[in-house]
């Protein structure tokens, strides 16, 4: 029969309408502040939740709900006031090897959180925090990587005895050895080949001199850029945690650039200070009793003067892993793995070095502000940089090592100390911040209440419209407009855990305003229908076929729109992109499939002697003869 | 409500001449105006300042200027309580350490004003871009523009045929070079939210051009006699009514962005409601205009045979 939906297809709307509902819905409950304690070392138990409440009752806070979660500890509180300062009480309590977190805790009953229905992620736009682009600097990666390999080229040319006149590092991926005759040059070429199969070898000649040049190929470098790009990512990870933020976000953005944002951050000075953190890690031998003074460096390690050799066995980006664990004794010690290079590297050197010492030098860039008085007696801030090296380990050599080696023989703190140091320093590029954006909470607040006020504002003059205009058929199309909006909540809640910022309310109005399109292309064409002498049903019917490929192929090309902007866009691009398509999606199902059940369920399968759609036009037909 | 049939078409000349001297007067002026763009696009720091009673922008401008902060620019923010300072990158800092330096200023800023107004002054937030980000971040939205340009013109060359796809990218650059020319030749300032307005411009304009033309396709396959250009007349008459309560609509959604939504949003707003105007113009005139002077025939828009023929079944 005409305009009517079999049962089956008004069942999935149905069921669609109700899941929209049922996920759009927790974000109606308000969160809690809260505070979640964690720890890296050990699950948190019952014992700690009586330690928190001690430490508030102290402060005294009110608060409630504590509870262990995920082996964290959450605590509920009143009031932003009060999660601060219950921060810095239960920080107090715990101590350093806890990590204390500003929190907000869901309020949705527990059977909407066990089916998945959660509340859209805000952006930062929305709720105030920090926003970070870093630009690692690959240049220096691969530079580091190149000099590694020019100490290698070395110890292996001295080990094959072969003699050269002077080792060059030209630029960051090409490396220069210089030979006074021709056959020195083939017998190294025929040493490094097998050991440096990232590197191209080509002879040349400059002057008196028979030239080996190696250079890194594309491949490598690429493979660099990838490892070195994860590598800071897993460190900035680990420094973000002491930060103590709840809901971090640490992302690849590009090739060289990583994106930090930190929700809820009030001291962005701080946070810049523990990101910025840059340290590297380098392992050399001790230098040897009479050694000139120029080959080495010294260094105060638990008192006693050190001398470190100035040539680096070992670089930090060679590390895989560090951990500090007990031996089979229940000695303390620290675990370290290194990548294949790294182990042929260490052990080439150590099994020649048995019994001396190794030392590990952590080198980090700091910042310090000096302030001076200037000619005219004001005071000036001034930032000065420098590299502050320490020596972290020195520990001798028992045995040539290999890939995977300990360092014995301290307390359990220095090991628990020492393989956080290492960590650190295997960092494996410094990072620049290059775009930096600090939104206070209050004006997030203000962005999120204005942004939704646009929206309802907005609904509220496009529903008022709509049903002064197509009476009937504008009341379908609202129902329809309100199912789009939460359906477009539902989704970015749950099923595509988008993040909501204000270009993406933006994205939502303006789909608000779009997706009555469909619906007045389908009026129009009915009233037409009518106009020309169709029958009501009749006119309905014709009119959803006839304006569907004109839907389709309209909002088939803006969403082509919104996928580039989704793809070579960032920042707000992106956020508007992303709920532009979302829209466009549902817009289709309710404006087109939701309506039609609506008008079938109103008019359909029965006589209808005139619809309800406002004022039909008169028959026009002037410049135009039919068939 | 459409009683009359107008005559889109017989005015198409003069719309032509009328077009041609707009996108004249917005190239002229991007090309020695220029656009003034945001720190998204260019580099240097902005601090949003909120004060507890209403703050003369010329006070802020001398007291900063005082503090040796005399390359500022001030401008209020959406109320007069609201201000935002922008500094350009300070050369003489590392590079490393722009992004401390920045939160610094905020801070000094802040106090430097505090002293010279009784009013209480909060320091809202504040963003550093470097000059690196911001030249990128114009590249990639040329970029993507001219991409979704392309792609447009593909799709409709598909779905349609190419003398259409043509139309359409005419005028969508026509409407973007309009757009881009009022924001020049009023100096207001275009960041990252006019830019993605800029895209939603196409995308809402396509939107219009492509309801035109697919009543034009059909009308062309339906009907027997008539001049092309009365059949195009007879499609923007059919779809007239459409295009003005989608406009209408849009717009009233854009009022309400702007005039509610906060001074975040209101570059957004004023873009895209320029581009809605100019948008719902360059659908009826400009697209279908060049549809015409490429000759369009019955011809190019004969269905191959293997397709269905839904669109001819008239009951």
């Amino acid at each position: 029969m005409l305009n009517r939906y079999p049962a089956w297809k008004n069942a999935l709307i149905f069921l669609v309408v109700l899941l929209g509902l049922l996920y759009s819905v927790p974000n109606l409950y308000p969160d809690d502040e809260a505070i979640q304690i964690s720890s890296e070392m050990s699950p948190l138990t019952e014992f700690d939740i009586e330690r928190a409440t001690t430490a508030l009752e102290a402060a005294q806070l009110n608060f409630f709900g504590a509870a262990i979660n995920d082996e964290s500890l959450l605590v509920r509180l009143d009031s932003v006031e009060d999660q601060l300062r219950a921060k810095t009480a239960l920080e107090n309590a715990f101590g350093p090897d806890y990590i204390v977190a500003l929190n907000l805790a869901p309020t949705t009953p527990s059977w909407m959180q066990s089916i998945g229905a959660g509340k859209m992620n805000l952006g930062l736009d929305l709720q105030g925090g920090v926003h970070f682009l870093m630009e690692v600097d690959m240049d220096a990666a691969i530079q580091r990587r190149m000099e590694d390999n020019l100490s290698n080229v070395r110890s292996i040319l001295r080990e094959e005895r072969i003699r050269s006149r002077g080792l060059t590092l030209v630029d960051s991926t090409h490396l220069e050895i210089r030979f006074a005759t021709s056959d020195d040059r083939s017998a190294a070429r025929s040493a490094l080949i097998t050991n440096f199969p990232e590197l191209q070898l080509q002879n040349s000649e400059s002057g008196d001199f028979f030239v080996l040049d190696m250079r890194m190929t594309e491949d490598v470098i690429l493979q660099i850029q990838r490892d070195t790009l994860q590598a800071n990512r897993t460190t900035l990870i680990n420094r973000v945690d002491a930060l103590g933020v709840s809901e971090p976000t640490v992302q690849q953005q590009g090739a060289n650039r990583i994106v930090v944002e930190l929700p809820g951050v009030q001291d962005p000075a701080q946070a810049i200070r523990i990101l910025q953190r840059i340290a590297t890690l380098e392992f050399h031998l001790e230098a040897e009793l009479g050694a000139s003074s120029l080959s080495y460096e010294t260094f105060d390690y638990q008192g006693q003067s050190i001398n470190v050799n100035n040539d680096v066995i070992l670089q930090g980006d060679r590390i895989s892993n560090v951990r500090s664990s007990l031996d089979q004794n229940g000695l303390p010690q620290v675990q370290i793995s290194l990548d294949a290079q790294g182990g042929n590297q260490i052990n080439r050197v150590t099994r020649d070095n048995v019994g001396r010492l190794m030392d590990i030098l952590l080198i980090e860039t700091k910042s310090r502000t000096n302030t001076t008085i200037d000619a005219e007696g004001n005071e000036v801030d001034e930032v000065e940089f420098y590299e502050e090296k320490r020596l972290i380990s020195h520990a001798r050599i028992n045995s040539a090592l290999g890939r995977q080696f300990v360092i014995t023989g301290l307390t359990s703190r220095e090991a628990n100390d020492l393989s956080l140091l290492i960590s650190s320093g295997s960092l494996a590029a410094p990072m620049t911040i290059v775009e930096q954006s600090v939104i206070g909470p209050s004006m997030g607040q203000e962005n999120l209440d204005q942004g939704i006020r646009g929206v309802q504002v907005a609904a509220a003059l496009v529903i008022l419209f709509m049903l002064f205009y197509y009476r009937v058929f504008g009341l379908a199309a609202n129902i329809a407009l309100v199912m789009n909006i939460l359906l477009i909540f539902a989704v970015m809640s749950s099923i595509i855990p988008a993040t909501l910022t204000l270009p993406g309310i933006v994205g939502i109005v303006l789909t608000v305003g779009m997706a009555v399109d469909a619906n007045v292309l389908i009026f129009t064409r009915i009233r037409e229908e009518i106009a020309e002498g169709s029958s009501p049903q009749r006119a309905i019917d014709a009119g959803y076929d006839r304006a569907f490929t004109t839907i389709l192929d309209a909002n088939l090309t803006t969403f082509l729109v919104a996928m580039v902007l989704f793809t070579i866009g960032s920042g707000p691009v992106k956020g508007f992109a992303i709920t532009l398509m979302i829209g466009i999606i549902t817009s289709m199902f309710t404006a087109i499939v939701g309506t039609r059940a609506l008008i079938n369920l109103i008019y359909g399968g029965r006589k209808v002697e005139s619809l309800s759609i406002g004022t039909i036009p008169p028959h026009t037909e002037a410049l135009v003869t039919e068939d | 409500m459409l009683s009359k049939q107008y005559d889109f078409m017989g005015v198409r000349r003069a719309a032509a001449m009328g077009s041609l001297l707009l996108v004249l007067i917005s190239l002229g002026s991007l090309a020695t105006r220029g656009l003034d763009f945001g720190l998204d696009f260019t580099s240097g720091t902005s601090v949003r300042l909120n004060f507890s009673e209403a703050v003369a922008i010329a006070d802020v401008n001398s007291a900063l200027t005082d503090g040796g902060y005399g390359d500022a620019v001030v401008v209020s923010f959406g109320s007069d309580r609201d201000i935002r300072i922008i500094l350009p990158v300070d050369e003489s800092v590392a590079e490393a350490d722009q992004a401390s330096q920045a939160v610094r200023v905020g801070e000094t800023i802040t106090a430097l004003l505090s002293a010279t107004t009784p009013a209480d002054i909060t320091l809202e937030g504040s963003d550093y871009v470097s000059a690196k980000v911001g030249t990128e971040l114009a590249e990639q939205g040329g970029l993507g523009m001219l991409v979704a340009l392309c792609i447009i013109m593909v799709y409709i060359a598909v779905r349609f045929q190419f003398k259409f796809s043509v139309g359409a990218v005419v005028a969508l650059a026509h409407d973007l070079i309009i757009t881009l020319g009022l924001f020049s030749v009023f100096g207001m300032e275009f960041n990252l939210n006019t830019l993605a307005a800029m895209l939603a411009i196409i995308g809402y304009s396509l939107n219009d051009t492509i309801v035109v033309s697919d009543r034009i396709r059909e009308n062309f396959r339906r009907m027997r006699s008539g001049s092309p250009s009365d059949m195009v007349n007879a499609s923007l008459n059919q779809t007239l009514g459409r295009t003005i309560i989608t406009s209408f609509t849009t717009l009233l959604v854009l009022v309400s962005i702007l005039l509610v939504g906060g001074e975040s949003t209101q570059g957004f707003a004023i873009a895209l409601i320029i581009g809605v105007v100019v948008g719902t113009y360059s659908s009826i005139y400009i697209a279908s205009n060049v549809i015409l002077m490429m000759n369009v025939t019955r011809e190019d828009l004969m269905i191959p045979i293997k397709e269905g023929s839904e669109l001819d079944d008239i009951p």
